[in-house]
């Protein structure tokens, strides 16, 4: 480590800073820009550089790094190509909240706006996907927008920060100085909640029938969880969640409901539909969650907890704003609510016999193969203690039906700006932060191809991830919509002539591999590969290829347009 | 509703830029926007005219205020406050107009900045109210250009 004081180049300043903010890995690829960087890292012994083979992978698992373990990610591309193929993380990041600074090289600073050599202006490309970003103008300034873009990404509501540093920046000397505290005039998040509004709330709380917690990634997010599971089990509240709040509660207490939404449980859907009071922590109404907004929880009285001002009345209309951190959130309300409710059992009665109704399930049979199996078996043999990353579309919404959640950080997977591609690179990124619990990876054989080349990348660092194929042949939740609402018109979303032999691919690539095509194959291949830990194991499961996820709100429908299974049924395979 | 919002940003390059740029993003409507340097050189101050309903408006603010580079934000519209826009505009000169013009630039309390054998820049300071129908009363006689600032605002002082 370097002192304070002592004159350094940008570069060795780069890696100090780093060193300062506690960072391990760095997911990043080398190019010109950046090569007095890459000249100073070759010495470096204390930061670990992994190469990936795409700067989007970078991205991906800098972000699958920082879900799992909620520390800051750390990406590192050159500039030009290296800084454009970020935008789809960055954005990725920015949509679903996640700490990750990226850093990008530039070309020199007297070459900037001369259409030089692997220049892109990227300060101007992601300034409406970043939280903040910055251009390093003076070596001098270098420490502390390194200081500053840390700050910004994990604190307050947690995002993507860019800083873009010209080659000459980098070269340049001066004297290195450690800023001990930061201040930035434009950045003051709101912590603590107002104790008025969570008074009021507690109160209306209390004389509650029928409240529901509806509860976001914030609460992951804020380490909330034992705050949640403290006021929501002393005050005997059920609980449902978003796609990014699996695991904020254990999905096998009785209190959980799991997902609401598109599709969510049938339960969830009707708890919202009738609660009477609404309390929504660190989630944001998005529209997979409310479907209609007119007819959203029409009956309740809504409770909105957001650590972020823009998230409060922007879809739906609230009663009760509280802005603050969902930690303080949840152990205020707890303090602040009186020793006497109403009676609750009456509501979770009520909720059970939706549960007893329409339960999550699927026909199993010896033969065929279906997803629901693969997710619940995989659940079962892992005890819901996996980290568990997916891509996006239908084997997504299959696990967080199927999958039972029972830690926080454990579902890692893009929902806000539903990247086909993340999974692969998220779930290498997440494996090198949690060493103690298996990480596994759903993803489809569609999404599998948009990242496929970081196959290298956890083959080459003998990531032990569990990569989990779920393989129909088809761009599974497009066509599943092309069958419901566009005329059973399936225009370009079977992959069956065109898809390669996954199994060959990944060998190529240097995994083990298994194939599975039966239950029974299934549950010996997930057991086997939960048991391989000397490096990826890669399993194509060939699934039924026309099977769909239900239930399903119609995009933009009520919960009375509910669907809750095919309504012409038709083979699968 | 017409909505006038001041905001203090760090001067920056590139603020002007991200003001703008998350308008569009999320679909908010910009009348106009103008910005200058303050008494202290590390801060602007922008002025932005808008139009929306209160919800709309109410996400206007809060997301300048997300801006990491915005110091400080205010919605004028309610409060009081003097606001004051600039227009520079140049008009055909014709003889038989010629006095005409000239009555009419006094009414408004214009400046002549410019005259030409046929044609004469005039500018004229007001609300934006002000400004409009000074552009009315001055259209028949032939406008060939003009500019206009776009409003500058700031609470009234107590």
């Amino acid at each position: 480590m370097h002192s304070s004081g002592q004159t350094l180049n940008g570069s060795e300043i780069f890696f100090e800073c780093l060193r300062r903010e506690n960072v391990e890995y760095i997911f990043g690829y080398p190019g010109g820009s950046l090569l007095k960087v890459y000249e100073t890292l070759y010495d470096v012994k204390d930061i670990q550089h992994i190469l990936v083979r795409h700067e989007q992978g970078a991205t991906h698992m800098a972000e699958g790094y920082a879900r799992a373990t909620g520390k800051t990610g750390v990406v590192l591309v050159t500039s030009g190509p290296g800084a454009t193929n970020t935008v789809t993380g960055i954005a990725n990041a920015y949509m679903d909240s996640t700490p990750l600074v990226v850093f990008t090289g530039q070309v020199p600073s007297t070459l900037i706006g001369n259409d030089a050599f692997q220049e892109a202006d990227i300060i101007g490309i992601t300034r409406s996907i970043t939280k903040h970003n910055f251009l390093v103008k003076d070596v001098k300034e270098l420490a502390i927008t390194i200081r500053k873009a840390f700050f910004l990404a994990n604190n307050g509501r947690p995002g993507p920060v860019l800083i873009d540093m010209p080659k000459d920046i980098l070269n340049a000397s001066c004297a290195f100085n450690w800023p001990e505290t930061v201040e930035i005039r434009g950045f003051k998040p709101t912590i603590k909640c107002h104790i008025n509004q969570v008074e009021k709330a507690a109160h209306k709380i209390a004389k509650a029938k029928r409240p529901l917690l509806y509860i976001g990634g914030g609460v992951i997010s804020a380490n909330a969880s034992e705050e949640l599971k403290a006021f929501a089990i002393k005050k005997n509240i059920p609980i449902t969640m978003t796609l990014q709040g699996l695991g904020a509660f254990p999905g096998n207490h009785p209190l959980s409901m799991g997902m609401l939404g598109m599709h969510g449980t049938y339960w969830a859907n009707q708890a919202v539909n009738t609660c009477d009071v609404l309390i929504a922590v660190g989630a944001r109404f998005d529209d997979r969650v409310t479907g209609k907004i007119e007819t959203f929880a029409p009956q309740a009285y809504k409770i909105h907890n957001d650590i972020d001002p823009t998230n409060v009345d922007k879809n739906v209309k609230v009663d009760l704003p509280i802005v603050g951190d969902a930690k303080h959130f949840l152990a205020a309300i707890l303090e602040e609510m009186p020793e006497k409710l109403e009676n609750l059992e009456p509501w979770l009665a009520e909720i059970q016999t939706w549960r007893e109704k329409c339960p999550l399930t699927y026909t199993a049979d010896d033969k065929d193969l279906r997803t629901e199996f693969v997710i619940d078996e995989v659940s079962k043999q892992t005890a819901g203690n996996a980290v568990v990353v997916t891509d996006v579309g239908q084997h997504q919404m299959w696990t967080s039906q199927y999958y039972i959640f029972n830690n926080p950080r454990s579902i890692i997977t893009s929902g806000g700006l539903g990247t086909m591609g993340f999974g692969l690179p998220a779930a290498i990124g997440a494996a090198f932060g949690i060493k103690d619990r298996p990480v596994i990876l759903f993803c489809g054989d569609g999404g599998i191809m948009m990242n496929i080349q970081e196959l290298v990348t956890a083959v080459h660092y003998k990531t032990p991830i569990k990569i989990f194929l779920i393989n129909n042949s088809y761009l599974g939740m497009v066509r599943q919509w092309q069958e419901l609402f566009h005329k059973e018109k399936y225009s370009f979303t079977d992959l069956s002539d065109s898809n390669p032999d996954f199994v060959k691919v990944a060998e190529a690539f240097g995994c083990k591999t298994f194939m599975a095509d039966n239950p029974d194959t299934a549950r010996d291949a997930i057991k086997k590969a939960l048991a391989y830990n000397e490096g990826p194991v890669f399993v194509d499961f060939r699934v039924v290829k026309k099977d769909m996820v239900f239930p399903m709100v119609p995009a933009g429908g009520s919960i009375s347009d509910m669907l809750l299974a095919r309504l012409n049924p038709k083979t699968m395979v | 509703m017409k909505h006038i919002i001041s905001v203090l940003v760090e001067n920056k390059f590139g603020t002007l830029n991200r003001v703008a740029n998350m308008f569009s993003a999320r679909g908010f409507n910009l009348a106009s926007i103008s910005i200058g340097e303050t008494e202290d050189p590390e801060f602007s101050r922008m002025t932005i005219v808008t139009h929306g309903e209160d919800q709309i408006i109410s996400q206007v603010v809060k997301q300048l205020n997300r801006l990491v580079d915005t110091v400080k934000v205010t919605d004028l519209t309610r409060q009081p406050h003097v606001e004051r826009e600039l227009l520079l505009m140049t008009l055909k000169l014709s003889k038989t107009q010629q006095h005409e013009i000239f009555e009419l630039i006094n009414v408004f309390k214009g400046k002549v900045v410019d005259i030409k054998q046929k044609s004469i820049t005039i500018e004229v300071i007001g609300s934006p109210d002000k400004i409009n129908t000074t552009i009315d009363i001055f259209k028949p006689y032939g406008i060939k250009e003009l500019s206009r600032s776009g409003a500058v605002a700031i609470h009234r002082g107590e």
